[in-house]
């Protein structure tokens, strides 16, 4: 389904909608607070933004000292080019440690890699114990936010799914009474299980060591444990020395939630006595990207959602109008560089307002990218200019009252542009809008009148 | 000083009284004000769809039509981005490209950065909410975005500061988009209707009588939705309170 | 023979596709250290209290030990000697039932209350997690003002595992609504010394 119709369906409900809207852009004035605390904002996002340019233009040079570092502290390095490729490396870890249930701490890439289902398929049960991906898990829905995966339900659509999995009192809605139930349940999964994994927020050659951000302290619970922790990360996450990470926690967590750090931000550098860290490096499309002259910074992206909370489209649609793993306008230009038909219709999600790249603490110029995928999308869909008005001017004629103002457009000053495609299709701008009044004369007319 | 008016499609078709105030505005501060007859589309609506590449017409026909003059001026922030943002590069016309580019100006930004105005002296005795259409705060930077870490700034409240009795009022979301978005007005209706029944909440929650704004195309929008839900506010274009304010 | 026509593997191919891109390369920014706060022990102080933690004192700090309301307590603090404790146990899970942990951290971060612990700190890396309350004792003259001084301190001195702790486990994932206790220590405690 396309992105208007996703997001019309979503505002039907206005008034969840409104609650979704204003949740979001509470998180967004936390956040603007929090960055105008800090005099130095705007030198730390060119500082994080020259930072990742750097690593990308000499990311092969990065990986090799990340490996060799990391192989060294007796970390045990992968390489996947693939999401099947990610999954498959796992699987083989669990099967060799004979390990059937694993807990596993936020991480987009394996959403990205769909690594659940596949681990299920292999009768691998799978606990997610970030709170949000808990509840989204339970529901099988994924998350609709990369920080903050149960947004879009309200703690009545808890409070139920809780009681019939956790069995908790029917219709008691309190969030701390929710969030105990959730602790211990998943205080016993983590008890359990062998293999913990985790996504990487920075991985650091200088040091050979990686670096896990949460505020509910689900990674650690999971990986101190258990007996072998596997962390999986784009090849994209890295920063080059140890020194460089005061930049980008000051960044993350601001941006993010408006805290002024995570609250728990673990250095991985060698495995506990007795234990394993594997990590393993997934391109997963990222080096195509990279190809991409116009659209190689996206993988500058942090995840900190920032971007979504400002977005008034994504606001007002939700995460799962967009179809994608990433929704909002981050990703909304790396999506069509994974499937540039699937996620056409993404890219023009957007009214270019710009909020996106002004909020972005790396600097990413999201709004000037969406633009140019649009030009791309038309070109690879084979749609043409002509073809969009016919399409438009189809719709006309429709509408006595478009007619006649369209009419009065052609005849008048567009001459050069093929037909318009912007006031064509009035007879959708009337639906809930009227049209502007048509006044007696252009100012063209009255000037060629009055001034010439 | 020679200056070109530029005034989009749609406030030519739909709101002339808007060139008018932009024209008469300019006269007022001294400028020799030229409306070139040959003046089309920008391209906007089209680069914005996808199809920048097939606007080398338009922005031949605009590069020709402008070029020459000292400066060139436009009552929209939209339009002016795209001149100088988004035309697809004319390799025959790359010096000419060139000079439009950096010569045209949002009209706030003329006023200020051009002819240093400092700001215009005269009275409207209304209250107001100001609208900062996207482009022309983000794009052409005309004032402070509300994510940056930066001193705030406004071209058109500084051009407002000197009129007497005028009050505007402080919005809750100071800068959020209207929802119009161009071709994302119709491919995205409901979105683009919810947004902007927001942005005129906020404003209508402060008690304004008029509504204004320097791009025409949010106005249009936002006026279009008011007029549909009997909502009782007036719009106006920046040139058209600065030209009736200015004594 | 082995064929000479092999096929690549991941890594090979990963990074081959990033070496053909022939890119130039971009300078790498110096970090700089920026002005810290003038009072960082005030800061550090609200800081704790704007993530959900408290500060008590060292006399605070024994008489909870001593208050009996923590059956199982665990202390690896050096600074603060002599506290009840008991040997770690081999195995992170043989913690569950540890109400009380209290250990030493190595530096404090004024602008946000992050203090960093190290292996060395921690006797079981499970520690400051799976325990139900959380102290952890630090010298005022540890104190730094912001992150980037915190790692020029850290520099790259060599643990295992290394982590900046800034309060009790907290999560917002229900409505926004902040609950403390998610899945770590239920509050934060800081002494300092």
């Amino acid at each position: 389904m396309s992105h208007p119709s996703q997001a019309a369906n979503f505002l039907k409900d206005e008034k969840r909608a409104h609650w979704h809207d204003e949740t979001l852009w509470f998180v967004r004035e936390k956040r603007d607070l929090a960055s105008k605390n800090i005099p130095e904002w705007e030198e730390l996002r060119n500082l994080a933004s020259g930072i990742k340019n750097h690593v990308l233009s000499k990311l092969d040079v990065y990986l090799e000292e990340l490996e060799e570092k990391a192989t060294a502290n007796g970390i045990k390095v992968h390489w996947a080019k693939d999401a099947k490729e990610h999954n498959e490396i796992v699987l083989s870890i669990l099967k060799e440690k004979k390990c059937k249930a694993i807990v596993k701490s936020k991480s987009i890439l394996t959403e990205e890699c769909h690594l659940n289902p596949f681990l299920e398929q292999h009768g691998v049960e799978v606990v997610d114990t970030d709170l949000g991906e808990r509840i989204v898990q339970f529901l099988n829905q994924p998350p609709s936010h990369i920080v903050l995966p149960a947004i879009h339900l309200k703690k009545g659509d808890i409070s139920e799914i809780f009681h019939e999995k956790l069995h908790t009192q029917k219709g008691n809605e309190d969030p701390v009474y929710l969030t105990h139930a959730a602790r211990q349940h998943l205080r016993d999964k983590f008890m359990a299980a062998k293999v913990a994994v985790t996504g990487v927020n920075f991985a650091i050659p200088e040091t050979g060591e990686f670096v896990v951000c949460t505020n509910e302290g689900n990674a650690d619970m999971g990986v101190h444990l258990a007996d072998v922790h596997i962390a999986c990360m784009g090849i994209e996450k890295i920063i080059p020395r140890r020194a460089d990470l005061g930049i980008f926690l000051r960044l993350l967590a601001r941006s993010a939630t408006g805290q002024s750090i995570t609250n728990y931000n673990s250095h991985f550098r060698s495995p506990a006595p007795g234990k394993e860290i594997h990590l393993i490096l997934v391109d997963n499309g990222r080096t195509n990207q990279l190809a991409r002259e116009k659209f190689k910074n996206s993988l500058k992206c942090i995840r900190c959602g920032a971007c979504m909370n400002t977005c008034p489209i994504y606001r007002r649609s939700g995460g799962y109008s967009y179809g994608s793993t990433v929704p909002g306008p981050i990703g909304s230009i790396l999506s069509p560089g994974i499937d540039v038909k699937k996620y056409s219709t993404l890219p023009f999600a957007s009214t270019l307002c710009g909020s996106c790249s002004d909020v972005c603490p790396v600097k990413i110029n999201i709004h000037e990218q969406l633009y140019e995928w649009r030009q791309e999308i038309t070109k690879a869909q084979g749609w043409t200019a002509k073809g969009m008005s016919m399409k438009m001017a189809n719709g006309i004629f429709k509408s006595p009252l478009a007619y006649k103002i369209s009419g009065k457009l052609l005849r008048s000053t567009l001459k050069t542009l093929p037909n318009s495609v912007i006031y064509n299709p009035l007879n959708t701008w009337g639906k809930n809008r009227d049209l502007p009044a048509v006044p007696k004369e252009s100012f063209k007319e009255w000037y060629q009148k009055n001034r010439s | 000083m020679e200056v070109a008016l530029f005034i989009p499609c749609y406030i030519d078709q739909f709101y002339p009284h808007v060139g008018k105030a932009t024209l008469e505005l300019l006269e007022k501060l001294g400028c020799n004000v030229t409306y070139p007859m040959d003046q089309t589309c920008c391209g906007q609506p089209m680069a914005n769809s996808g199809f920048e590449r097939d606007t080398e017409g338009t922005t031949r026909q605009f590069l020709e039509t402008f070029k020459g003059f000292d400066y060139i001026v436009a009552p929209s922030g939209s339009c002016v981005l795209h001149i100088k943002e988004h035309q697809p590069k004319m390799d025959d016309l790359s010096e000419v490209q060139k000079e439009v580019q950096s010569k045209i100006f949002e009209l706030s930004e003329f006023l200020t950065d051009v002819l240093k105005v400092g700001t215009i002296k005269g009275s409207f005795p209304h209250r107001i909410g100001f609208h900062s259409s996207c482009h022309g705060q983000r794009g052409l930077r005309l004032s402070s975005s509300s994510e940056l870490n930066e001193t705030p700034f406004s071209k058109a409240m500084d051009l407002f500061a000197g009129i007497e009795d005028l009050e505007v009022v402080n919005l809750t979301r100071k800068d959020e988009c209207c929802g119009f978005g161009g071709t994302f007005a119709v491919s995205e209706e409901a979105l683009s209707v919810q947004m902007g029944k927001d942005r005129l909440s906020d404003h209508l929650e402060h008690q304004v009588e008029i509504i204004c704004g320097g791009d025409t195309s949010c106005l249009m929008h936002l006026q279009g939705i008011a007029e549909r839900t009997n909502k009782p506010v007036k719009f106006m274009h920046l040139a058209e309170i600065l030209n009736q304010a200015i004594s | 023979m082995v064929s000479k026509k092999q096929i690549m593997s991941s890594k090979e191919l990963i990074l081959s596709s990033i070496k053909k891109l022939s890119q130039e390369e971009q300078p790498l920014p110096a970090v700089p250290s920026f002005d810290e706060s003038e009072n960082t022990l005030e800061t550090f102080q609200q800081s704790v209290k704007n993530n959900k933690g408290t500060i008590i004192s060292e006399l605070e700090l024994v008489d909870l030990v001593n208050s009996g309301a923590y059956p199982k307590v665990y202390s690896g603090s050096r600074l603060i000697p002599d506290l009840k404790t008991f040997e770690l146990p081999e195995k992170g899970t043989d913690l569950n039932d540890l109400d009380l942990a209290i250990i030493d951290g190595q530096l404090g971060v004024a602008e946000n209350a992050a203090i960093w612990l190290e292996d060395e700190n921690l006797g079981l890396r499970a520690v400051p997690f799976i325990t139900q309350h959380l102290v952890i004792v630090l010298e005022k003259s540890k104190l730094v003002g912001n992150m980037h001084e915190a790692y020029s301190l850290i520099g790259s001195h060599y643990s295992g595992f290394g982590v900046f702790i800034a309060g009790p486990s907290k999560t917002a994932d229900i409505e926004q609504s902040l609950v403390i206790g998610a899945h770590g220590a239920k509050s934060l405690r800081v002494v300092l010394v």
